[in-house]
């Protein structure tokens, strides 16, 4: 049992921080949400430089070998400085899928552009009519010749403006919620019939829906094994959840530190309001969450890597089920203990708390995986 | 970053769960599980029991005849013991004022106190509070006055547990009027049968004697019987205070708590479903779980912080005390709930060992249903004892966040 990172972690963690500091402040944060491209293509660029976009894979994909571990530093630091960039949807998501799923020839071709930041990726997993629930897929995918046609619709697919490919997750068997049947398409952004209607998020990150119709694509386009795609993609999406809990720890950490300067520097009465107990104690509570956020977004990283699927999801569960309500709560005391500050535009606590309501509501919010959570409670067979 | 356990700390697992099949007398263990009195004579019947293979003070150094544990160790332990139903050893005695003793106590105290601490024939109480002095400890106003060769002390100490068994009880003093009030105060060890001490049991809102006032009325105590120096006594206090609310996070017995609220759970039938298949009870349950669950880690993150930079818990034990007492007054609250009307039914008799209902009672009373309601009464308690949650935040915001 140890928590420390080791000394190649801290020096990641160092040179993200130093580079947030250095080049990606807030008001340039703000003109890169008004972009074209919505994010920054420099910044893209360094974390190739840097590895970040290598850092989870084997070495065999010329990967570094990471753990969930690596994912939640990067991710906590992409959280401390609200980076826009495609990092989840390219390397937690996108990479993961095509690291499980795809053929050899695949692999060998993708990787390499993948980790030097030319291969954008996003992830569409999810419908409007399943909400939250991966299993629910009515998006068809039928035999075409040797090759497969798809036709239906993924919504709010994150990063989706930006990316080179789509990772699509289609029916091929069964009915619109059964488990078995779903399989995973690598859809190029110039496919025929592929529509791309792109939009900002709340948190000023991009996403689109995606309409399919007809989409012709060759027989490599079919990910892993026809029907059988669903373990590979939970295994993503638990990766997923546990780096989301991880940005989460950036931004309330972030928001604590503003919060607590705040206090310190703000005066009202003649006094600074640091010294009113009332905000001493609900800073007392932001605190505690953070270090509790902290403790199972830790206990979420290092799950997330485990094979064994119930153990792992239940995990990540566990954590972004509590991670989702107690950042809720530091977000929004962030914001009621800046007053009016909060609520403008114009300073950063807002925009953390925007992107935190967000990242509650990515990928199942605190009350869907409390709700999985708890339905996976064992009826113990121990001593009433 | 590794949250795995070695194979040195699992094989340290199976040793105890080795030890506790053997050693932990079933009468006791089935006391503990059962939530029946617990009586003098099982506490320290399990002392010595531990005493004897080495365990007396898993966490205490080698040298004071500890067993040198690893936080980690600790923590394997105290889980598997409370699964088990071992009674929690006195934290009086072997959290509290043994780490004192041993950084700033002399070599004769150490050498007299410490080894009947591990063995068991000490039973230590703490004299702390007084009736004017709760939350606002500093301002306590016991008196110790140099006579010679001796203090003569007088004054009162209250809420002290279990003083009713003890043989020596730690005291804050005053010994100077400074005008800064924690400055005067000095750390004593008391002995019990000292003439002029008097214990009066007071009775708390489940019905049972837990807790006392101690009157000490010209009670001589040897000078040789301070810690460290006088009028330094806060900071040793504050120092013990650390170490108390680390052990208050009581981790392990939340842990046999929550299972055994599932286990409860399961039983407990509405309309003949078993209630946990009710989302509404079960998301109550999971919702509490997950606080553990991240309570666990940052006890853990805590213990190990400090193990690495080697000095005693700090104002992080303050997250500990705060979860850890909501968390077990939760689970207590649950357990209630989950009983339904047999929540209700008030029997004194039947927190005796060996007790069965009679009569219809025996047709719906569940062995594990008297101490339920009592329990979460008594844990209540929890949210106020050794700082309460109120203190431990203006804790946290002056010594962690710097308000």
């Amino acid at each position: 049992m140890d928590f420390r990172y080791t000394e190649e972690q801290l020096a990641l963690q160092d040179t993200l921080q130093r580079f947030i500091s250095r080049d990606y402040d807030f008001e340039r944060r703000r003109a890169l949400t008004h972009s074209e491209l919505g994010y920054s293509a420099q910044a893209w660029a360094r974390f190739a430089e840097l590895g970040v976009l290598a850092l989870p894979f084997p070495e065999e994909l010329g990967g570094l070998g990471g753990t969930g571990v690596d994912v939640m530093l990067v991710m906590e630091q992409i959280g401390r400085g609200l980076l826009l960039e495609p990092f989840l949807s390219t390397v937690v998501l996108g990479g993961r899928l095509l690291q499980d799923l795809a053929p050899e020839a695949t692999r060998a071709a993708l990787f390499p552009r993948l980790i030097d930041g030319r291969l954008r990726l996003a992830f569409a997993g999810y419908e409007a009519a399943g909400r939250y629930d991966l299993t629910h897929v009515a998006c068809r995918a039928v035999r075409a010749g040797n090759g497969w046609r798809l036709s239906g619709t993924k919504t709010v697919v994150l990063d989706a403006p930006s990316a080179d490919a789509f990772l699509v997750v289609a029916r091929t068997g069964g009915q619109d919620t059964d488990r078995a049947g779903i399989s995973l398409f690598l859809v190029p952004r110039e496919a025929v019939g592929l529509a791309v209607e792109g939009y900002a998020t709340q948190s000023g990150s991009r996403a689109a829906d995606l309409r399919l119709a007809d989409v012709t694509l060759g027989d490599e386009a079919l990910l892993g094994v026809v029907d059988q795609a669903l373990p590979a993609i939970e295994r993503a999406v638990d990766r997923a959840l546990a780096a989301l809990c991880a940005e989460a720890l950036g931004i309330v950490s972030a928001l604590n530190k503003a919060t607590l300067e705040y206090l310190k520097s703000r005066r009202q009465f003649g006094v600074a309001i640091g010294n009113f107990q009332a905000l001493q104690h609900r800073m007392a509570e932001m605190y505690i969450a953070e270090e509790q956020i902290r403790s199972m977004t830790i206990m979420a990283a290092v799950n997330a890597d485990l094979e064994d699927a119930a153990k792992r999801s239940r995990a990540v569960c566990a954590a972004k089920a509590y991670v989702g309500e107690a950042a809720r709560f530091v977000g929004q005391q962030a914001v009621q203990l800046h007053g009016a500050m909060g609520v403008v535009d114009e300073l950063i606590v807002s925009h953390y708390f925007k992107r935190l309501t967000v990242l509650d509501l990515t990928f199942g919010d605190a009350d869907y995986h409390l709700g999985r959570f708890s339905d996976s409670m064992k009826r113990a067979p121990g001593r009433a | 970053m590794d949250l795995s356990f070695t194979q040195e700390d699992e094989a340290f697992r199976t040793e105890v769960r080795g030890f506790l099949a053997a050693e932990l007398p079933a009468d006791i263990a089935g006391n503990v599980l059962n939530g029946r009195r617990l009586r003098k004579d099982d506490m320290v019947r399990w002392q010595k029991i531990l005493y004897v293979r080495g365990w007396g003070a898993g966490l205490w150094p080698k040298r004071f005849g500890g067993a040198g544990w690893s936080v980690v160790q600790q923590h394997i332990f105290d889980e598997e013991g409370a699964a088990a139903g071992a009674p929690a050893q006195l934290p009086f005695s072997l959290r509290m004022v043994a780490p004192v003793l041993m950084t700033f106590g002399n070599a004769r105290q150490q050498e007299y106190f410490l080894p009947r601490i591990l063995s068991g024939e000490h039973w230590w109480c703490q004299g702390y509070s007084e009736p004017g002095s709760g939350s606002d400890l500093a301002s306590l106003q016991m008196s110790a006055v140099r006579e010679g060769d001796h203090y003569r002390v007088n004054g009162q100490k209250t809420w002290n547990t279990l003083g009713q068994f003890a043989d020596w009880v730690f005291c804050l003093v005053r010994t100077a009027h400074d005008s800064r009030q924690q400055a005067g105060i000095s750390f004593l060890l008391i002995d019990m049968k000292s003439p002029g001490i008097t214990v009066r049991p007071i009775v708390m809102l489940d019905g049972e004697h837990e807790i006392n006032d101690i009157f000490f009325e010209n009670v001589k105590v040897p000078l040789e019987n301070l810690v460290g120096e006088e009028n330094k006594g806060w900071t040793y206090a504050k120092f013990l205070l650390g170490h108390e609310r680390t052990s208050n996070a009581g981790l392990g017995h939340c842990k046999r708590a929550l299972n055994s609220l599932k286990a409860v759970a399961a039983i407990q039938t509405v309309d003949g479903r078993a209630l946990i298949e009710e989302p509404r009870f079960r998301d109550r349950i999971a919702e509490v779980e997950l606080e553990l669950m991240a309570l666990e880690i940052t006890n853990l993150r805590a213990l190990s912080a400090a193990a690495n930079a080697a000095r005693a818990p700090g104002a992080e034990s303050s997250v500990l005390k705060i979860k850890g007492s909501e968390i077990i007054q939760r689970i207590a609250e649950l357990q209630m709930h989950a009983l339904g009307h047999d929540a209700l039914p008030y029997l004194r008799e039947a927190l005796e060992p060996g007790w069965a209902p009679a009569g219809v009672l025996a047709e719906h009373y569940a062995p594990y249903a008297p101490p339920v309601t009592g329990r979460y009464f008594n844990q209540r308690k929890t949210t106020i004892y050794a700082g309460s949650t109120e203190i431990q935040k203006n804790i946290i915001a002056k010594m962690v966040l710097g308000l």
